[in-house]
């Protein structure tokens, strides 16, 4: 019984920083059809921002809990330049290609931003544990949990929340699935496709960047830690269906249950889990469980 | 295929040059062409799907079952000809590829390359945690002998032998790859990459020959990894199955271009004496020259390095 509160509360922990980290890839999926590989980049370069400017604040001496502006603030600056950059500076002239190709260009731009973490943060390890020790730990069915972890949860459902609210019930909502139906159509009833494009680039270069600085005081921040969580996210977004943010939900759900349920009964499968039920759906339904299914065309 | 007919005089010529400058070449070299050569092999697997316009993220699957497969077959059950050894890794190899091919063939564009990516990841999943294999270090090989004549020279493990073995191997392969792609089977090849459909109304069935193109692609990628294995004698989950090593392999692919059998061996020669140096001279760069040449190649140069090559030879 125990394990089974522990193995719930854990998932769904597991799921909600799952989400956080694919939400941003699934959405640049979803409006751009480009399967962005520096998702991992933005994703460690949001954690390492996060972590120098956590280190900065607090031997600065300022108000602790204002800290958690700071990882935001982190994130949204990260995502703003460096999705904006990547977007403008290259991405668009690719438009038009091959998915293939276009992932290749994003496989570049991962490679050369490893490298420019490593030479602007150094190679050290950061480790901004300071936020999540200020909220200190809680009780749930007498297992102790980090009260900062729990909060994931709570952020998970806002960002996905405020998400979905953009894409299903404003009016640039309406235009991004103009869109994603019919880019030509759409840019010859005058809405300005490129506007859109740049701001869903930005806007998921942020999301990608948040799951980063909100992981940064779990983790030692030290290069590499994008190589991992990118095929991670992959996973969770080909299981949900490539470019649906239920379907995000729902794959960082099953992903983030099946690993918690591995790690209490049997260690040995973590890895498996993931990329088994990838695997699995790739095969059964490849679409994802939530996504579209599109004509071939002849 | 630019050259028509010169490719295989070119390939015979370079077989000789390599196996002439053997005993010129220092130690390290040796070991620097032999591993570029067992690294062009799995590229040339990689060419072979990418000629029919499907590339995969997870080529390091087949790479890393010929490499476990052999180091498995020496360590474990005591198999010690490298002969051997070359056989056990590159069945493994061709085996799950027939299996998994059954599926993969039913499959294009982002989707083949992500099962591919994924089905990598399950058996990467599957060596970190099995504690017999050493999971993330790995475990190493005993030197192999060759029918029955154990090299006496232990000091290195690249011995004459080993390096001739890859030289005539690469070649070999090089050969049949080429005679493959001209003939019926692989035009169907570059008609799937054009239109399938109409490939479809000529005769031809899609899936059975993107199966056996993937099963052919596993086999020469796993010897490529049997290959590398007998030149390091060591085998880690990260440097043969991770994703990182497929989307190594993918790289070398595009720099080099699908032109000709010969680009995927040029392509990585470049690609390890670059590193080489790289790694030596400035660490933290190493990446970043990857990523920058590779949009370069993706912007400026879409046939890789080869059509350099090509349009060279039309000046001449």
């Amino acid at each position: 019984m125990l394990t089974l509160a522990a193995i719930m509360i854990d998932g769904v922990i597991y799921a909600s920083w799952l989400f956080l980290v694919a939400i941003g890839l699934t959405l640049i999926y979803g409006v751009m059809n480009i399967l962005n590989v520096a998702h991992g980049s933005l994703y460690a370069l949001g954690a390492y921002a996060a972590a120098w400017l956590v280190g900065e604040y607090f031997l600065a001496g300022w108000p602790p809990f204002a800290s958690f502006a700071v990882l935001i603030v982190a994130a949204a600056a990260v995502g703003l330049v460096f999705g904006t950059v990547i977007e403008r500076g290259l991405l668009r002239f690719m438009y038009g290609r091959d998915e293939i190709v276009i992932v290749l260009v994003t496989y570049a731009v991962f490679l050369i931003l490893e490298d420019v973490m490593k030479l602007v943060w150094g190679v050290e390890s950061y480790m901004p544990y300071q936020p999540r020790y200020l909220l200190g730990n809680v009780s749930i069915a007498g297992l102790p949990f980090v009260v900062y972890d729990l909060c994931l949860i709570g952020v998970a459902v806002v960002a996905g929340g405020l998400v979905w609210l953009g894409l299903n019930r404003t009016r640039l909502g309406k235009l991004l699935h103009a869109v994603i139906f019919d880019r030509e159509l759409a840019s010859a009833m005058g809405i300005n496709v490129t506007r859109i494009f740049t701001g869903t680039f930005v806007v998921g270069a942020m999301l990608g960047a948040l799951g980063g600085a909100a992981t940064a005081p779990l983790i030692s921040v030290s290069p590499g830690i994008g190589v991992e969580v990118i095929v991670i996210a992959f996973a969770v977004v080909v299981i949900g269906g490539l470019g649906s943010i239920e379907g995000a939900a729902i794959g960082a759900l099953i992903v983030g249950l099946g690993r918690a349920t591995a790690v209490h009964m049997l260690p040995e499968i973590e890895l498996f889990i993931v990329f088994g039920v990838m695997s699995l759906v790739l095969v059964v339904r490849p679409e994802g469980l939530f996504g579209r299914r599109v004509v071939r065309k002849i | 295929m630019g050259g028509g007919g010169r490719t295989i005089p070119a390939l015979l010529v370079t077989l000789a040059v390599l196996l002439a400058v053997h005993p010129m070449l220092p130690g390290w070299a040796v070991n620097m062409v032999g591993l570029s050569l067992a690294n062009g092999l799995a590229v040339l697997g990689l060419l072979v799907i990418m000629r029919a316009g499907l590339v995969s993220f997870g080529h390091g699957l087949y790479f890393g079952l010929g490499s476990y497969g052999a180091a498995m077959a020496a360590t474990f059950l005591g198999v010690t000809d490298a002969f051997l050894m070359i056989a056990i890794g590159m069945a493994s190899a061709a085996l799950v590829a027939f299996v998994l091919g059954f599926l993969m063939a039913r499959y294009r564009g982002i989707f083949f390359a992500l099962l591919n990516l994924a089905f990598s990841m399950l058996l990467y999943g599957l060596l970190v945690n099995s504690a017999v294999l050493g999971s993330t270090d790995g475990f190493s090989m005993p030197i192999p002998s060759y029918l029955g004549y154990a090299p006496v020279d232990a000091t290195s493990r690249v011995s004459f032998l080993l390096y001739a073995l890859i030289c005539v191997l690469a070649f070999a392969a090089a050969l049949v790859v080429h005679r493959y792609l001209q003939s019926t089977m692989g035009y169907i090849g570059e008609g799937i990459r054009e239109n399938e459909v109409r490939v479809e109304y000529l005769g031809a069935s899609v899936r059975r020959a993107i199966h056996i193109k993937y099963v052919i692609a596993a086999a020469i990628t796993g010897l490529g990894g049997v290959l590398t294995v007998l030149l390091i004698g060591h085998v880690t989950p990260e440097d043969t199955v991770y994703w990182t090593k497929s989307g190594e392999l993918v790289f070398v692919a595009i720099l080099s271009g699908t032109g000709s059998v010969a680009a995927p061996f040029l392509g990585s020669m470049l690609f390890e004496l670059v590193r080489t140096y790289a790694l030596q001279y400035a660490p933290d760069l190493w990446q970043m020259l990857l990523g920058a040449t590779l949009l370069a190649v993706i912007m400026f140069l879409p046939g890789g390095l080869w059509s350099v090559v090509r349009l060279a030879r039309r000046k001449a």
